[in-house]
C-alpha cells in the first residue's frame, strides 16, 4: 500500500506500484487538471510538484511518491490566485490552454526557487514545457510579471 | 433546455461535467423565447459571404443562440469549436455588442454537434468570423429590438423613444430604466423582427467588437478546471488504448494478448474494427487494450504481440518519393493556369532564374493528442470529444453505428489544439465502436506516438519556379510547377492531382503583374493519409513563391522588398476569374473578397516600415520579408535572424502585419500571429515526418521536435491594419505561410546561404 498526500489530502494506492503518477491523478483520482502530452518527460504538460519540486508525473512511478506531498494545479492555490495564475490571466497567456497547467506549475516552482529570475533563466527553466500554440512570449512576460508582483 | 434537442442516449452519471453549464431552459417562465426563428437569411447587410454554401448553411435564430434569465443573465451559444483561436469568446462578443449586454453578465455555453439546428459548425478554413460576424450581430440586434419594444409598451411610449444601454432599456425623456431580466418575459411574447428591419450598430457604437475582452475560459484554464477531450469521466468508464496498423492500408493478421492480460489493471483485449484505405475518417482498426486506467492500458499495449499485413503502401519511402516528386516538376505537366506564353517568354528571356523547393510531410502534434469518450447503447450514442467538426462527427458516428443522426449526441469539449487534425473524427468513431462492443462507457486515449504514427499528414511537396527576366530587369515569365499528394486522396481512393482548393492556395492565384504566367500540376499519388494542416497548401506554395522573389532580387542586385512590390505591381483588383477557370476563392464571392493587390502591397509596405526595413544589423544578422494572401486575408512578415558560427539560428525579432478586414478581438489576433511565428519556426527548423517501409520514422517530441521557449523570437510585433468596414477574413491560419520564406530570406541575407529544402536541419552547419 502506497500512501501519499495530494493537495493536502491523504491518498492510498494498492494497485501497480509502477503506475505513473499522471494516470493515478487523472484516472484514479479525477484530478484532470494535470495533462498528458508525451508520456516521456519531453513536453512538461504533466508537471506537478512533489515535495515542492516540479516533476513530470508521466514518468514518476507511484512507488517513487510514497510518503510524499504531491501538489497539482488544483491545489496550487485555493482560489486560483497564485501570483503565476494571476499574471497568466493579466497577460492573457493561453490560447488552447491545454499545456498551461503544466506551464504554470513549472513557473511556480521556478519562482519558488528563484524569485527574481533573469530572462535567460526563465527561458532555460521553461524549455522543457512545450506550447504548440506558441504562447512563449507571453509565458516569459507573465513570469517576469509574477516575479515583480502582480 | 436551451439545447432543446431530444437527448436520446441514456446518459450514465457524469462525474465531473460542470453543472453550471447546464442551463435552466429557455422555455422556463421569464426567459426570452423568440416566437419564430428568423430562418435562413441573407447573412449581411452590405456584403455576401460563402456561409450559405457551406453544408447546412447559416441558421439565424435568436431563440437558439441567446436567452435571458429573470436575473438578467444572458446566455449565448457558441456553436464553433474552441481550439485556441478565441472563437468561443469572439462570436458571442459580437452578439452581446448588438444586444448592448454587460459582458460581466454574459455566459457562454457550447452547442452540441447538430448542424440542422445550428447551421454549419466546421471550425476550420479560418472562416468562423467571416461567416458569423453579421449573423451573430443580427441575432443580438433582434433580441435588443424586442427588449426595446417591450419596454416601450410597458411605458406606453414610442419604441423610437427608448434605447438599450448596458443591460437596460432607458427612456431618456422620463429618466425611466428597466433591466433586461425584468423585460425578458414580455419581450418573448413579441413577434420576431424581420432581418431587413433591424438596425445594426454603426462602427462608432461598438463596445466589444474591435476592442476585445479576455477569453471566457481564462480562469478555468489557469486553474485546471477547463475540460478537454480526456477530462470527462463517466461512471464505470473503461480506459482504452489501441495499437493500429503501422502502414496505412495494412490489416491485422493475428494477435497474442497473454502478456498484455497479465499486466495489473488490464481487463480485456479486443479487436478494433478498421476500414480499408481510403475511407474518409474511418478508423484504421487494430487491437484495443481495455484497462482500469490509461497507464495500465498503455503498459498492456506494450506487452501485446501483433502480426500485420502491411498492404500496398509498405514500400512508401520518403527519400524515393522526394526524388519522384522532384523529377515530376522538371517535366511539363497538366496546365492549371495559362496566361500569355510563358514557355516562349522563358526562351526569349535575357536571364532565367530557377528555384526548386521541397517541403516534407508534417504532423499536427497538438498538445492534446486525440481522445474521445463514448457511451453507446443499442439505440443511441453520446460522445464527448474535442472535434473541429461537431456536425460531421455526428454524421460519421451515426453512419458507422447504423443509427439515425438524431440518436447521436456530440458534446464538444475544449480542444487542446486542433490545427486541422481534429477535423477528422476517427478517434471519436473508435470510442463509439468500443463502447458498443463492451456495452460500457469507454474513453479512448491516443498516446503521442499514436498521434505521430497515425496522423492525417500535411502533404509533401516539390515546387519548381522558373522566372524569365528581360534585359531591362523586368520579370516577363513565370512558370511554376507544384507536385504534392492531395488531401482528396483521403476521400477518393486514387486521387492524385491537387484539388481546386489546394491549387488556389497561393499557386494559381499568384497575384503578380507578370504578362506570361503558367502553372502546372504533375500527378502525385498518396501513400498515406493526407489531411489539412493549419494553412494547408499555402505553406509550400508561399515558401516557393516568396523565396523565388528574393532569389530574383538577389540575381538582379535589387532590394528584396522593392522587388516584391514591383512584382505585385500597382494597386488593382486582380482579375483572377479571367485567369483561372473555376477559381476557388476560399469559398467566398470574389466581389466581396477580391484579390486586391493594393491591400497586399499595403501590408508589405506597412510591415517594412514598422520593422524598419533596411536598418543596420550586427554581423551574421539578416532581415527577410514575405507577403501572402490566404483565407482571404493579407499578411506580411519581416523576420530578423541571427545565425551563429555553427549554423545555429535565433530570431531576435518578428514583425507581422495583418489585414483581416473588420475584426472582433484584436488581442486574439495578436496571439494567433505570435503563435503562427512559433509554428512557422518549428516547420523551418525541424518539422519533418519521413516514411520508411511505409512506416513513420518519428515517434515523439525527441525525434519530431517543435519550437521551445528558448528558441522563440525575443520580440514578436503584430500590426493590425484598420478594418475600414471591410468584410472580415481569416486569422487562425494565414499567419503561418509567410513566416518560413521570410525567415529563409533572412538567413540568406545573413549568410548568403539559400535554404530551398525544409526543414533546415543541419544545412547551415
Amino acid at each position: 500500500m502506497i500512501k501519499l498526500t495530494v493537495n493536502g489530502e491523504n491518498h492510498q494506492w494498492d494497485g501497480d506500484p509502477s503506475l505513473p503518477l499522471l494516470w493515478y491523478l487523472r484516472d484514479e483520482s479525477g484530478l484532470t487538471g494535470t495533462k498528458y502530452g508525451c508520456g516521456q518527460a519531453l513536453c512538461g504538460a504533466c508537471t506537478v510538484h512533489v515535495g515542492g519540486q516540479a516533476v513530470r508525473s508521466c514518468i514518476t512511478a507511484m512507488e517513487d511518491v510514497a510518503d510524499q506531498k504531491v501538489v497539482t494545479i488544483e491545489g496550487l492555490h485555493p482560489s486560483g490566485e497564485h501570483p503565476v495564475q494571476k499574471a497568466w490571466r493579466e497577460l492573457q497567456v493561453p490560447q488552447c490552454g491545454y499545456c498551461q497547467t503544466g506551464q504554470i506549475m513549472q513557473a511556480a516552482a521556478l519562482l519558488s526557487d528563484n524569485p527574481k529570475p533573469t530572462d535567460h533563466q526563465i527561458r532555460e527553466q521553461m524549455a522543457g514545457n512545450i506550447c504548440r500554440c506558441g504562447c512563449y512570449n507571453r509565458i516569459e512576460a507573465a513570469i517576469r510579471l509574477a516575479s515583480t508582483g502582480v | 433546455m436551451l439545447h432543446a434537442f431530444p437527448h436520446a442516449a441514456s446518459s450514465p452519471a457524469i462525474e465531473n461535467v460542470s453543472r453550471r453549464h447546464i442551463l435552466k431552459g429557455a422555455a422556463a417562465a421569464g426567459s426570452l423565447v423568440l416566437a419564430a426563428p428568423l430562418a435562413h437569411a441573407a447573412t449581411a447587410p452590405t456584403y455576401k459571404t460563402g456561409a450559405g454554401d457551406m453544408p447546412h448553411g447559416v441558421v439565424i435564430d435568436p431563440n437558439l443562440f441567446v436567452s435571458i434569465a429573470p436575473d438578467g443573465t444572458v446566455t449565448i451559444v457558441a456553436h464553433r469549436s474552441e481550439m485556441g483561436t478565441g472563437v468561443r469568446t469572439s462570436l458571442p462578443m459580437a452578439l452581446a455588442d448588438e444586444l448592448d449586454a454587460d459582458w460581466a453578465r454574459v455566459k457562454v455555453v457550447q452547442a452540441e454537434g447538430n448542424e440542422p439546428k445550428y447551421g454549419n459548425q466546421d471550425t476550420d478554413g479560418s472562416r468562423s468570423t467571416r461567416h458569423y460576424l453579421v449573423p451573430m450581430r443580427q441575432m443580438g440586434a433582434a433580441a435588443r429590438t424586442m427588449l426595446e419594444q417591450a419596454a416601450a409598451q410597458s411605458w406606453n411610449v414610442k419604441p423610437e423613444e427608448v434605447k438599450a444601454s448596458n443591460h437596460e432599456i432607458v427612456h431618456a425623456a422620463s429618466g425611466r430604466r428597466i433591466g433586461y431580466g425584468a423585460l425578458a418575459a414580455a419581450a418573448a411574447k413579441l413577434p420576431v423582427p424581420k432581418i431587413e428591419t433591424l438596425r445594426l450598430k454603426d462602427e462608432s457604437e461598438f463596445r466589444y467588437i474591435g476592442k476585445g475582452v479576455p477569453i471566457v475560459d481564462l480562469h478555468d484554464i489557469t486553474t485546471g478546471k477547463a475540460r478537454y477531450g480526456a477530462d470527462v469521466r463517466l461512471t464505470d468508464m473503461k480506459y482504452a488504448v489501441l495499437v493500429r496498423p503501422p502502414v496505412v492500408g495494412g490489416k491485422l493478421v493475428s494477435f497474442d494478448s497473454k502478456d498484455a492480460l497479465a499486466v495489473p489493471g488490464v481487463e480485456q483485449v479486443v479487436e478494433a474494427q478498421g476500414w480499408p484505405w481510403a475511407s474518409k475518417f474511418q478508423p484504421l482498426g487494430g487491437v484495443a487494450v481495455i484497462a482500469r486506467n490509461t497507464g495500465a492500458a498503455i503498459k498492456g499495449r506494450d506487452a501485446l504481440k501483433v502480426v500485420w499485413d502491411d498492404g500496398a503502401n509498405a514500400k512508401y519511402d520518403s527519400d524515393a518519393y522526394r526524388a519522384e516528386l522532384e523529377d515530376s516538376v522538371r517535366k511539363p505537366a497538366p496546365v492549371v493556369r495559362d496566361e500569355g506564353d510563358a514557355d516562349a517568354a522563358l526562351k526569349a528571356a535575357d536571364k532565367v532564374i530557377t528555384g526548386e523547393y521541397y517541403l516534407p510531410h508534417l504532423a499536427h502534434v497538438s498538445m492534446e493528442p486525440p481522445a474521445a469518450t463514448a457511451n453507446v447503447t443499442d439505440t443511441a450514442a453520446e460522445i464527448w470529444a474535442p472535434v473541429q467538426s461537431p456536425g460531421g462527427t455526428r454524421d460519421d458516428v451515426a453512419k458507422t453505428l447504423g443509427l439515425p443522426p438524431e440518436a447521436v449526441k456530440i458534446n464538444v469539449t475544449l480542444l487542446g489544439g486542433g490545427f486541422g487534425r481534429k477535423s477528422k473524427c476517427d478517434y471519436a468513431i473508435e470510442a463509439a465502436l468500443l463502447s458498443r462492443k463492451l456495452k460500457a462507457p469507454v474513453r479512448v486515449q491516443w498516446t503521442r506516438e499514436d498521434d505521430i504514427h497515425h496522423d492525417f499528414y500535411h502533404t509533401v511537396s516539390a515546387e519548381r519556379i522558373e522566372a524569365g527576366i528581360e534585359k531591362s530587369g523586368k520579370v516577363t515569365a513565370w512558370r511554376h510547377r507544384s507536385a504534392a499528394p492531395t488531401f482528396m486522396s483521403t476521400f477518393e481512393p486514387g486521387a492524385k492531382t491537387e484539388s481546386k482548393l489546394e491549387l488556389a492556395m497561393g499557386f494559381v492565384d499568384v497575384p503578380f503583374a507578370i504578362p506570361n504566367i503558367r502553372c502546372e500540376n504533375p500527378d502525385a499519388a498518396a501513400h498515406t493519409r493526407i489531411g489539412w494542416f493549419r494553412a494547408v497548401s499555402n505553406i509550400p506554395h508561399a515558401f516557393a513563391v516568396q523565396s523565388m522573389v528574393a532569389e530574383i532580387a538577389h540575381a538582379l542586385g535589387r532590394d528584396p522588398k522593392d522587388m516584391l512590390l514591383e512584382m505585385i505591381g500597382p494597386p488593382r483588383i486582380v482579375d483572377i476569374a479571367k485567369s483561372v477557370k473555376d477559381y476557388w476563392n476560399n469559398g467566398e464571392p470574389l466581389d466581396a473578397y477580391p484579390i486586391d493587390a493594393g491591400r497586399l502591397r499595403r501590408v508589405a509596405e506597412h510591415v517594412a516600415d514598422k520593422a524598419e526595413w533596411g536598418r543596420k544589423l550586427p554581423a551574421r544578422h539578416g532581415l527577410g520579408i514575405a507577403v501572402h494572401r490566404s483565407f482571404v486575408s493579407y499578411i506580411a512578415t519581416v523576420v530578423e535572424v541571427a545565425v551563429d558560427e555553427k549554423g545555429g539560428i535565433s530570431v531576435p525579432r518578428v514583425d507581422t502585419a495583418i489585414d483581416c478586414g473588420t475584426y472582433i478581438n484584436p488581442e486574439r489576433i495578436r496571439s494567433q500571429m505570435e503563435g503562427a511565428a512559433i509554428m512557422g519556426l518549428s516547420l523551418v527548423k525541424s518539422g519533418e515526418i519521413t516514411f520508411k517501409n511505409g512506416r513513420v520514422q518519428q515517434s515523439n517530441f525527441d525525434d519530431y521536435p517543435v519550437a521551445r521557449i528558448d528558441e522563440s523570437p525575443s520580440v514578436t510585433n503584430v500590426h493590425i491594419m484598420p478594418g475600414e468596414n471591410r468584410p472580415p477574413s481569416g486569422v487562425g491560419e494565414p499567419g503561418v505561410p509567410p513566416f518560413a520564406p521570410a525567415l529563409c530570406n533572412a538567413i540568406f541575407a545573413a549568410t548568403g546561404k539559400r535554404i530551398r529544402r525544409l526543414p533546415i536541419g543541419n544545412q547551415l552547419a
